[in-house]
């Protein structure tokens, strides 16, 4: 089955803005699945109506088979959200956000206390319970969001930016704790601007721009469009000028560093060999950008252009 | 829908009011106390002696009753305005908003929690004015029965006040320039008999009129107005509010985009 399914979704605000232009979207049970797009494209307008924060204008959206049009109370049940900005009352404890949550969920209290109790120790905040919210940290503040939308254990998580602002630790304690709950078995649709979030965490990926899906595809699939890769080379020996191998692209950086453009026909064996045959050897290499990163943004351009625009 | 997760959540909603009324009890409970006591000792004692009788009783009993009903109709609307419309500008109305939950259980929740803090300030007003006066109720099914369906009624309009309210300013222009004025026009410190005719037709068209009346007629056995006309309008105008309510949350109005 379907956790979601989405079908002609329109949606025009009243200030006459097209938001959404008939999207067409299927998220099936137990994936993980990286929505993506520029600000403004209209990944916030697509989950506002999947949460049913937002009225759609025209289309259906069916969560686990449930319209969320017909049968509001029903498809909400399934669903978690974790928002992009904080929207919990600031001056409650989390203790008691958690309780409350769980509460409009038809939890009984002595079951929402286990749950509360579990959540918050998962996500690190179980010291900080009685404490007021408004004096978390902000990479606290997004993982009692995270910690809310599990205590009713949706089978559908929707994490809109859930990483936004926070250090690169606690970032990875989070996806780790996501990537648990998804190996539970529960839905995880994710926005980001952390490409390489996407890249590592999910299975599917839809790119959505200008209100249209300009991508919808499996992350391995998306990853083999990359023709071209590009690596940055540091070499023991100093180079005044870059040396040229047949079918590659290569710039200087500065006498020790290489910048190469690595066809995906050409293999890096190919690279290492026609460097040492130069007698210049590799001390280290790395990717100049994300590949997911390369190639959204190659699709936003091509579409931004198509679209008669440049890219954002 | 299930009747349990209506239930749990219905509650949820009540402890949640509740708990917020009692933290801050400094801010819903003691002001409206010290407001009304000034209120006894001003208007009761001090010129109430001057006045004499009104409507057979002194003019601090006659009074009891229009100040209990005030003390209600503004904390009832007071509380849900500010925090149904807190919830709205701090966002956390959206935990609700995707929850499972009928709009008519978050009307219920909410009106409960204001009908819960307009009979708290409501019965320490009475006791405060037992320090002043002696009551004796004419009729207990009527004062109950009328004081509950106030509160009711003016959650029910706080409600509304909150739902399209967009600014904090909002929220405090219903209760300053209109709810203020109708409560002191609504015959709480006097007898509309004591007005000409064509202002007495004038307070007719104020629903506090009835309110204060009906109220009045329970504690004392007087009113200005039929008790019939007075419940008929009092249930009449929950309804429609009820209703308006009920619409506006299902629709969305300031809440959804």
């Amino acid at each position: 089955m379907d956790a979601l399914s989405i079908n002609q979704l329109r949606k025009t605000y009243a200030n006459g803005v097209e938001a959404l232009k008939g999207i067409s979207l299927r998220v099936e049970e137990g994936d993980f699945f990286a929505l993506l797009g520029p600000n403004g494209a209209g990944k916030s307008t697509l989950i506002g109506i999947v949460s049913s924060l937002v009225n759609a204008t025209g289309g259906e959206v069916k969560v686990f088979g449930t319209s969320v049009q017909a049968d509001r109370s029903r498809a909400m049940s399934h669903i978690g959200l974790v928002p992009q900005e904080i929207n919990f009352n600031q001056f409650e404890r989390p203790w008691d956000i958690l309780l409350n949550q769980a509460g409009y969920y038809g939890i009984p209290r002595k079951l929402a206390r286990q749950r509360a109790e579990r959540y918050l120790k998962q996500l690190d905040l179980w010291d900080k319970r009685d404490t007021s919210s408004r004096t978390l940290s902000g990479g606290m503040k997004r993982r009692l969001m995270i910690a809310r939308a599990m205590v009713h254990e949706p089978r559908l998580l929707i994490l809109d930016e859930p990483t936004a602002g926070v250090d690169i630790e606690i970032r990875r304690s989070m996806w780790e704790f996501i990537q648990q709950i998804n190996d539970a078995g529960t839905t995880v649709i994710l926005t980001t601007h952390y490409l390489e979030e996407a890249e590592q965490l999910c299975r599917h990926i839809a790119i959505i721009d200008h209100g249209e899906i300009i991508e919808n595809t499996t992350m391995k699939s998306l990853l083999s469009k990359l023709d071209v890769e590009t690596f940055v080379l540091d070499l023991r020996e100093s180079v005044f000028e870059p040396p040229q191998i047949d079918g590659m692209q290569i710039a200087q950086r500065d006498e020790n560093t290489l910048e190469v453009s690595l066809p995906k026909q050409k293999s890096l064996n190919a690279l290492f060999g026609a460097l040492d045959s130069r007698g210049l050897h590799v001390l280290s290499m790395r990717n100049k950008a994300n590949r997911l990163e390369e190639l959204f943004l190659r699709l936003v351009d091509k579409n931004a252009q198509q679209n008669g625009g440049g890219s954002q | 829908m299930n009747a349990r997760v209506i239930w749990v959540g219905y509650k949820t909603l009540v402890i949640k009011e509740v708990t917020r009324i009692l933290r801050i009890w400094s801010q819903t409970i003691i002001p409206p106390a010290i407001t009304m006591t000034l209120y006894f000792v001003i208007f009761g004692n001090l010129i109430g002696r001057r006045i004499g009788d009104m409507g057979g009783f002194d003019y601090m009993q006659f009074i009891v009753p229009g100040l209990v009903t005030m003390s209600v109709i503004t904390n009832s609307y007071g509380n849900i305005v500010s925090s149904f419309f807190g919830a709205k500008f701090g966002k956390y109305i959206e935990e609700l908003l995707i929850s499972p939950l009928p709009s008519w259980v978050i009307m219920a929740g909410y009106v409960t929690g204001a009908v819960v803090r307009g009979l708290m300030v409501g019965a320490v007003v009475t006791l405060i004015a037992l320090f002043f006066t002696k009551l004796e109720v004419h009729s207990w099914p009527v004062t109950l029965s009328v004081i509950l369906l106030t509160a009711i009624l003016f959650a029910l309009a706080g409600l509304i006040n909150a739902i399209f309210a967009q600014k904090f300013d909002d929220i405090a222009i219903v209760p300053t320039f209109v709810l203020t004025p109708l409560t002191y026009l609504g015959g709480v410190f006097y007898s509309i008999s004591l007005l000409p005719e064509f202002w007495q037709r004038v307070s007719a068209f104020n629903p506090i009129l009835y309110v204060v009346n009906a109220f009045r007629w329970g504690v004392l056995g007087v009113s200005d107005v039929p008790l019939t006309h007075a419940y008929g309008i009092i249930i009449l105008a929950v309804a429609v509010l009820g209703a308006a309510c009920l619409y506006l949350l299902h629709r969305g109005t300031g809440l959804r985009t």
